[in-house]
């Protein structure tokens, strides 16, 4: 453990949706926990039987407020094992393991306003962000868009608090949608977007903001990207000596560290650059991944990040 | 242990000097015979007592000095304190900082009082005693990063993380060797680190950059630089240009112990809680050649180290005028034994 691990005490676990539960994680040890920024993650690590798995979730919880943190999780539909294991094994009382928080998702603090666009559980981090930015008094408005209302966390609560002037909610079962183009085009000088979701709706928004002529860096996302599955194969490693075998539902990593090897990481979802490793030989094609690489990088099949990226051929070495 | 603070000057009469146990928790950088540049990063973790990462913020017999001198420089000059507004956040983290790990280390000098955002923050040797509330501009007499930088050792910047890169949006900068606050405010890593030969064209400054842009909360990170400047002067900074520039043709074989000084700059990398910007303190230490080669095994290493300093390096650091009458001085202190692993003193 290193020393920006906490263990931590599961304190609830709250039904929020269908699908979704929230949980509130305090430190074993009675001490406070750090003062983080809005938009920060956390991974948490689960010991299921033999296995370690580990997955990052934002922080929703007050960043002012280090007595405890908390996060939501969706239980996924084609789950890598990491979130049904939250849902269907964790309960009250039991010990996890957490990283200090990252930020990967940090708001531009020159922005004189900022919009926020959330898809499904995409809201949690600018829950930790609205908290943040009301209490700096730094203006802000949440478009937050769910599929049905059923599923929809935090619907009511975000207008109660935050009022419905600043918290606009839509329902597609219902009919209502994000009115993007309205959105984009009445903003003052000096904004900031921010949008988290799924893919399509990051996609979609990004675009119509570039066509609405906004500026490349005033605008933000999130991506949540989870490990794909594919084929298995194994890597070889050079330092180590190693052969690891790599499952289908397994990225590298998560192998790597099953195996006993130990990776750096942050954000193991492909952003970060952290877990970029450099490649010793490579007989296939190398899966790119990752938000991380430039396309030349990624063409040079030099490097791989571990944390998403996978491979397919005859044999692979990684410096590691 | 209290500390016995002395009373020297920076300036005109240039009164500063180390005792001599000051002199033995000097941080000498050179862990080797031979100088190579490096991106020398490592954890700034504490370290054993007697030396300067005892704590992690240091004070020494130096503080009350060298934060007159401080006063001295703001007076003539107020723009060596600037922060751009939108870094107020990181303000209140460093001040949170810095007063934490200023009481931790120094209880019998520095006191911190938390009671809820009320806070009261009591600092022996400068007589101060202030009652305030966290997050409320209003109730310090100043910003917060000007308040407690007027009451900390080294120059303070504060890095702002955006579209991927670090930006120099605040900082309070009196001790810095050779680059303006003024000038770089505003730029970003890349900029800022502009003229620095050989070590560019090896990408060590992107592999740097990612390295900080990742830095994570409750891990500092610390390294060395170092240079060399003519009297113990804090403020050698470019605005300040016309009167130290003429110093370095003062050096003659009989003055050498006295006026050439090591100068080295301990730089803390820290990830700050809320405004998720770097901080970056960057502590100065100064020591003549006399108080060094009171250390056996710094005389002979740093003999050979500035002995073998490649010409471009001499030049950029600015020693050319006088490093090899400091080399003539030097070499009657080196005794040619082998020097011990390590930067301590044995
Ligand atoms: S851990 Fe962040 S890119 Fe792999």
């Amino acid at each position: 453990m290193s020393q920006t691990d906490f263990s931590v005490r599961v304190a609830s676990v709250t039904p929020v949706a269908e699908t979704i539960k929230r949980f509130r994680f305090e430190r074993v040890d009675g001490e406070a926990l750090p003062i983080f920024s809005g938009g920060a993650h956390i991974v948490v690590s689960m010991k299921d039987g033999s296995v370690t798995r580990r997955n990052a979730y934002s922080l929703m919880s007050d960043p002012a407020d280090p007595s405890g943190y908390e996060i939501s999780v969706a239980k996924a539909e084609e789950s890598r094992g990491g979130s049904v294991f939250m849902h269907e094994k964790v309960k009250v009382g039991d010990v996890l393991t957490i990283s200090a928080p990252v930020n990967l998702f940090s708001p531009d603090w020159r922005g004189r306003k900022h919009i926020l666009i959330a898809g499904g559980i995409g809201i949690t981090p600018f829950m930790s962000m609205m908290a943040q930015f009301d209490k700096a008094g730094v203006a802000f408005e949440l478009h937050y868009a769910v599929r049905e209302r059923a599923r929809g966390a935090y619907l009511e609560d975000l207008v109660a608090r935050y009022g419905s002037a600043r918290v606009k909610t839509y329902v597609s079962e219902e009919g209502t949608r994000i009115p993007l183009e309205d959105i984009l085009t009445r903003q003052p000088l000096g904004t900031h977007l921010y949008v988290c979701g799924p893919d399509r709706l990051i996609a979609g928004v990004l675009d119509a903001g570039r066509d609405a002529g906004w500026p490349d860096y005033n605008l933000h996302a999130e991506h949540f990207l989870t490990p794909p599955p594919g084929k298995p194969f194994s890597v070889e490693l050079t330092r180590s000596g190693k052969t690891v075998a790599v499952g289908e539902h397994e990225s590298i990593l998560e192998a790597l560290e099953a195996a006993g090897v130990d990776a750096p990481y942050l954000c193991r979802g492909g952003a970060c650059g952290q877990c970029e490793t450099g490649v010793a030989a490579c007989e296939g094609i190398l899966l790119h991944n990752d938000l991380f690489l430039s396309d030349d990088e990624k063409a040079s099949g030099k490097k791989i990040m571990i944390c998403v990226s996978r491979f397919e051929g005859q044999r692979v070495a990684l410096e590691l | 242990m209290a500390i016995v603070f002395r009373q020297e000057t920076f300036r005109d009469d240039f009164t500063y000097r180390n005792s001599p146990e000051n002199i033995r928790r000097f941080p000498f950088p050179f862990p080797d015979d031979n100088y190579m540049y490096s991106v020398n990063m490592e954890p700034h973790v504490k370290g054993a007592a007697g030396t300067v990462f005892e704590n992690l913020i240091d004070v020494d017999e130096h503080y009350i000095s060298e934060m007159a001198d401080r006063a001295l420089v703001l007076k003539a000059d107020p723009l060596r304190y600037q922060a751009l507004p939108h870094m107020m956040q990181a303000q209140w983290d460093t001040l949170e900082l810095l007063m934490e790990q200023q009481a931790a280390g120094y209880p019998e000098h520095f006191t911190l009082e938390k009671n809820g955002d009320r806070w009261r923050w009591i600092n022996r040797p400068l007589g101060i005693d202030d009652t305030f509330t966290f997050g409320d501009l209003t109730t310090l007499p100043m910003e917060p990063l000007e308040y407690i930088s007027r009451q900390t050792q080294g120059d303070i910047t504060i890095v702002d993380q955006r579209d991927n890169n670090l930006w120099m949006d605040a900082g309070m900068v009196t001790t810095q060797a050779d680059w303006s606050l003024d000038f770089d405010v505003g730029m970003n890593f890349m900029e800022w680190h502009g003229p620095v030969p050989l070590a560019h064209q090896q990408g060590v400054f992107e592999r740097a950059l990612k390295f900080l842009l990742n830095m994570q909360l409750g891990k500092p990170i610390r390294r060395y630089n170092w240079t060399m400047t003519i009297n113990p002067r804090l403020d050698t900074s470019p605005e300040n240009y016309p009167k130290w520039g003429k110093d370095r043709t003062t050096v003659t074989p009989e003055n050498v112990g006295d006026k050439v000084h090591l100068r080295v700059e301990v730089q803390t990398l820290w990830r700050l809680p809320r405004s998720n910007a770097l901080l970056f303190v960057i502590r100065c230490y100064l020591m003549n050649m006399s108080e060094l080669v009171t250390v056996p095994k710094w005389a002979n290493r740093f003999h050979r180290v500035l002995g073998s300093l490649p010409t471009e390096l001499v030049d950029y650091k600015g020693i050319t005028r006088y490093r090899d009458v400091t080399v003539e001085w030097l070499s009657k202190y080196d005794d040619g034994a082998p020097t011990s692993a390590g930067t301590f003193p044995d």
